[in-house]
């Protein structure tokens, strides 16, 4: 996955001059995405140059990912004029800009003499006339979907000014089975759903997958050993390691920002859960809470400074709510106070917001509020849906949701305006979806 | 009489190597003693887990989002801790579950807590701390699937499950 190679396709005398001699000035092409409507973007994905399908097959990956971003909106390929017959040339912009595609992406892919693809890309700005971003890449073909993926990223980077999330990966945990007997399975995939595997074969219950953010390694709670305890697992070796024996439950393990420490709950002997980071080092546990209550869920601030988390401390039957407290467990300081039980809090990869599950009036909603619990907003409203993850860039959010009399739960994701939720193909039943970091 | 014990023996040991195979996490010398899973409805010889699961009553259930010990578990559990005195050799697994109206971190911590607070009247009532494990299911395992109110109040529960060979 290594072998990705990118250099910088320069505009090129031929694409220069023209443009920008005859066309007028014109804004930079740019999606606010901090507006509250966005309108989506029109772009036009040519299919890349090639002897076989891998051109199209390409161009595919980039307009599905792009169109599922609800930022841009493909035009259809029955109304392109212009055929791209030498993606090296500036394309004719006005038979682009005449179906109203802003944007316009041509390419070509071809296979080196050592058997490497090299893909390579433009994008257009059709009315400044201009090539707003040049590159290519060598790759395995094998890794062609991570080749489409990049230069999603590269668009959407370019057009939004923000980080793509496009190269990533997603790990879930696969349902089969009866409900009473559910067969639980770790699977990863690509964030469209590509390239799905198993990484544990059913045998044990196993719950709650999260990435490293620095290792391809995940933190997960399994029933292996009879007790369940939350256990690491190497994504590429499939092996497997517990995190701490300890004589009672571990569980909802989450790693810190730089990958050092792994905080979960720890089961008291007296029926409460208490919230502990272990450094992986080391191998020495801190005690962060000590309270007769359920403190869960913990999920460090990306500065690593903080941690928020589940707890029903505040007494009453059944009030869990949201918490945020030092890193070391300092100055704990509730902050939901909305109408409801609220758990699974997520930190944002931006420090912003954090996402949540609610429940009220009998239905389960994810949201989002800031880190001092202002400006609560609900992106979605279900019979059961819950267990947030963030897109890298905190821009999007997975989630599982199982309608009633479903049977099961399905993978879905919303973006942080709340209008467009995507479904994520799953093959089976899915849940406890975690979100990787951009690949490396 | 042999010939019909025969056939009614070889569901109830099918049913039991289905249970074992399916339920990873159950240790090998665990005995799953639910009527409902047996397949069986009689009452069983005295001192046998077909005894404790239909005669006293192997689960207690829960009031949403709670571990209080009901009135009527009370009563379960005074039996449970009865018979257990009457029959000393066997171990016990009280596992702790939650309805599917939580979320999945949460439950698990619910589950132990119900388990928790099962073992401690158990304790209080005689039954030595020593032969009793606890562990948390979570809303991983409902015994009852439909999605309203019929079916969360039934999985709100705490099985004692035995374990280890009577007398």
């Amino acid at each position: 996955m290594k072998n990705l190679l990118k250099t910088v396709l320069l505009a090129g005398s031929l694409a220069l001059g023209l443009a920008g001699a005859i066309l007028p000035a014109h804004a930079v092409l740019e999606i606010d995405v901090n507006k509250g409507v966005v309108e989506p973007l029109p772009i036009a994905i040519t299919d890349f140059l090639s002897g076989d399908s891998l051109g199209a097959d390409i161009s595919g990956v980039i307009e599905a990912d792009l169109k599922r971003s609800g930022l841009f909106a493909p035009v259809d390929k029955a109304a392109f004029i212009e055929k791209i017959s030498n993606p090296d040339v500036a394309p004719r912009f006005s038979d682009w800009t005449v179906i109203n595609a802003q944007a316009l992406v041509t390419g070509r892919v071809t296979t080196e003499a050592d058997g490497r693809v090299r893909a390579e890309f433009r994008l257009w700005d059709t009315y400044a006339g201009q090539q707003l971003v040049g590159e290519q890449y060598f790759a395995n073909k094998a890794n062609w979907r991570r080749i489409s993926h990049i230069i999603a990223d590269t668009i959407y980077q370019r057009l939004t000014g923000e980080k793509g999330y496009f190269d990533t990966r997603v790990v879930f945990v696969d349902e089969s089975g009866s409900k009473d007997k559910r067969v639980k399975r770790l699977a990863i995939m690509d964030q469209d759903g590509a390239n799905q595997r198993f990484l544990t074969d059913g045998s044990s219950i196993v719950l709650t997958p999260r990435f490293s953010p620095t290792r391809q390694e995940i933190t997960y709670m399994s029933y292996e050993r009879g007790q369940p305890q939350v256990y690491l697992l190497q994504i590429e070796t499939g092996q497997r390691e517990l995190v701490a024996n300890f004589p009672n439950m571990t569980f909802a393990p989450r790693f810190s920002p730089d990958g050092q420490k792994v905080v979960m709950s720890l089961l008291r002997d007296d029926g409460n859960s208490n919230i502990f980071a272990m450094d992986l080092r080391s191998r020495n546990t801190q005690r962060l809470t000590n309270s007769t209550a359920i403190d869960t869920s913990p999920s460090y601030s990306p500065d690593g400074s903080q941690i928020v988390f589940t707890s029903d401390r505040g007494g009453g039957t059944g009030r869990s709510q949201i918490y945020v407290m030092g890193a070391d467990g300092s100055n704990p300081k509730r902050i939901s106070f909305g109408e409801g039980v609220y758990s699974t809090p997520v930190w944002s990869p931006r420090g912003d917001l954090i996402a949540f599950t609610k429940q009220t009036a009998g239905q389960f909603q994810i949201g989002v509020m800031r880190t001092d619990g202002s400006g609560e907003r609900i992106l979605s409203s279900g019979f059961l849906q819950e267990g947030p993850t963030w897109a890298p860039n905190g821009r999007v959010l997975m989630f599982f949701r199982e309608a009633a009399g479903s049977g099961g739960p399905k993978l879905f994701s919303i973006d942080l305006t709340g209008r467009n939720e995507q479904p994520v193909p799953t093959p089976h039943f899915a849940s406890d979806p975690a979100w990787s970091p951009l690949l490396e | 009489m042999s010939r019909i014990e025969t056939m009614t023996k070889a569901p109830v040991m099918l049913a039991l190597a289905a249970m074992l195979a399916v339920a990873g996490c159950a240790s090998k010398n665990e005995i799953p003693n639910s009527a409902a899973d047996l397949g069986i409805g009689g009452a069983g010889a005295p001192g046998s887990p077909q005894e404790f699961t239909v005669k006293v009553g192997d689960r207690i259930f829960f009031d949403t989002d709670s571990s209080a010990i009901r009135a009527d578990a009370q009563a379960t559990l005074a039996r449970q801790a009865q018979w257990l005195a009457q029959y000393p050799t066997y171990q016990i697994t009280i596992e702790g579950h939650a309805d599917e109206r939580g979320t999945r971190e949460y439950n698990l911590a619910l589950g132990a807590r119900r388990a928790a607070a099962t073992r401690d009247f158990l304790v209080a009532r005689g039954v030595p701390g020593t032969r009793i494990n606890t562990i948390s299911y979570g809303k991983e395992r409902p015994v009852a699937v439909c999605d309203d109110i019929s079916c969360w109040s039934q999985n709100r529960r705490a099985v004692t499950v035995l374990r280890g060979a009577g007398s």
